[in-house]
């Protein structure tokens, strides 16, 4: 994200069409919802960590045009930061199923969709990317067998220091 | 300790710890073009830097870069498949189990000549040209060439025309037929878009090599091999300065990224 500058991006109105629509409907049935007792607002899963990658509110309004940036990033100049991307979005937003596992956009429990739905709008994002994080055998793999390798390779380190330490 | 390269010096005490550690960094060097070297017993450092040192995540590609890959004919057998296996694989192709439809990043091709019997088996994919006549025709610039030479389908854009797969001398290029599910969360793919060899881009972004060329190297051959053509200390730029290759339809003028030595 070069100057981070993604909010200067003019592209992608039918994205802002869209955000502006589902903000409109939030707040239209928040305010009369209560009132109505109507359908009961969506209750999108809250990603893990403290805090998303902008405020609530900035990222209700603008979260579409955040991705269509990054993908421009992604795709044409191999920009891969997390931050931004539709991959730390699933990532951190995951909702487990009754197996444990990530439910995928199928679900109407996923992170997505639980707004989109809501708004009635279709999202075609997921007919090409993958709607759950990569399997957990893989990526809970990886880095445990990464950083043994690197415990690994400082006590070996430690070990030839004090070694040579010892000859002299 | 003992397991250590004979050329490496780690393994025997010196009196100045100095040289011991400007041999390690040499070692260390000469390691990383090695992709994984055992250290010491239990102990293996795999190098995340292939054929470069991994570029930031937040950096563009590098304009200065080509990527480009080297087959050596003479090493490819008939009966190994190790590079389309690993494509499919890394990608997720062939999800729909079923090859009349199914996408084609890398196939292996049999040449003949008729006049004397010979007769070799090659793997062809998307030649990743320098003046690639799929960009040239795609009405949306979907299709495009990266910065470094990698040359891709932005499938955000792509119609599903399909005049990229027309226009293409490789036969590269393949269209996604039917609804797909479970892509890979590095790969998108879906229906209705033409998708092609992406040189595992997101490997190559990590600093990694490409799926077929690891598995070249692992379970077949060791015929491929990848690097910056604009490069000249690169393996691959030194080959080809030192052995003839030859690109497939050169006569095109479309200057292909692939090299074929003993053609």
């Amino acid at each position: 994200m070069s100057g981070g500058g993604w909010y200067r991006v003019k592209r992608g109105l039918p994205a802002l069409v869209v955000a502006l629509a589902t903000v409109a409907v939030l707040v239209a049935a928040g305010a009369t919802g209560a009132r109505a007792g109507g359908v009961p607002l969506p209750e999108p899963a809250k990603g893990a960590g403290s805090a998303c990658v902008a405020d609530t509110a900035f990222m209700r309004r603008y979260h579409m045009q955040m991705l269509v940036h990054q993908r421009r990033d992604t795709v044409h100049e191999g920009i891969r930061t997390k931050q931004f991307s539709l991959k730390g979005c699933i990532d951190c937003h995951q909702v487990k199923g009754e197996d444990g596992a990530p439910v995928k956009v199928s679900d109407g429990r996923h992170f997505c969709r639980s707004c989109h739905d809501y708004a009635a709008v279709s999202i075609d994002c997921f007919e090409c990317h993958a709607s759950v994080p990569e399997e957990a055998d893989q990526s809970a793999a990886a880095p445990d067998a990464e950083n043994e390798a690197v415990a690994a390779l400082g006590a070996y380190v430690h070990e030839r220091k004090t070694g040579e330490g010892a000859v002299k | 300790m003992s397991n250590c390269s004979s050329s490496c010096t780690c393994g025997t005490p010196e009196p100045d710890e100095r040289p011991v550690d400007a041999a390690r960094r040499s070692f260390l060097k000469t390691a990383a073009t090695a992709g994984a070297v055992a250290l010491a017993p239990g102990v293996t450092l795999y190098v995340v830097g292939g054929p470069a040192e991994a570029r930031a995540p937040d950096q563009p590609v590098d304009p200065k870069k080509r990527w480009g890959m080297l087959v050596d004919v003479s090493k490819c057998t008939e009966d190994c498949s190790a590079c389309v296996t690993a494509c499919r694989t890394e990608n997720g192709l062939g999800a729909l189990d079923d090859p009349k439809i199914d996408a084609q990043w890398i196939r292996k091709v049999e040449v003949n000549d008729p006049a004397t019997g010979y007769s070799r088996s090659l793997p062809v994919m998307c030649q990743h040209c320098a003046e690639p006549p799929c960009v040239d025709v795609c009405p949306t610039g979907a299709s495009f060439k990266r910065d470094d030479g990698i040359v891709l389908v932005d499938k955000h854009i792509c119609i599903g025309c399909r005049y990229c797969m027309m226009a293409c001398p490789y036969k590269a290029r393949s269209f996604v037929h039917e609804p797909l599910s479970d892509q890979k969360p590095y790969a998108p793919r879906g229906k209705g878009t033409v998708e092609s060899c992406t040189l595992c881009v997101h490997k190559v972004d990590a600093g990694e090599l490409p799926a077929c060329v690891t598995a070249c190297a692992t379970e077949g051959n060791g015929a491929l091999v990848f690097g910056d053509l604009n490069d000249p200390e690169s393996d691959i730029s030194r080959r080809l300065k030192a052995y003839p290759t030859r690109q497939i339809r050169a006569d095109l003028d479309v200057d292909p990224g692939v090299h074929y030595q003993g053609l």
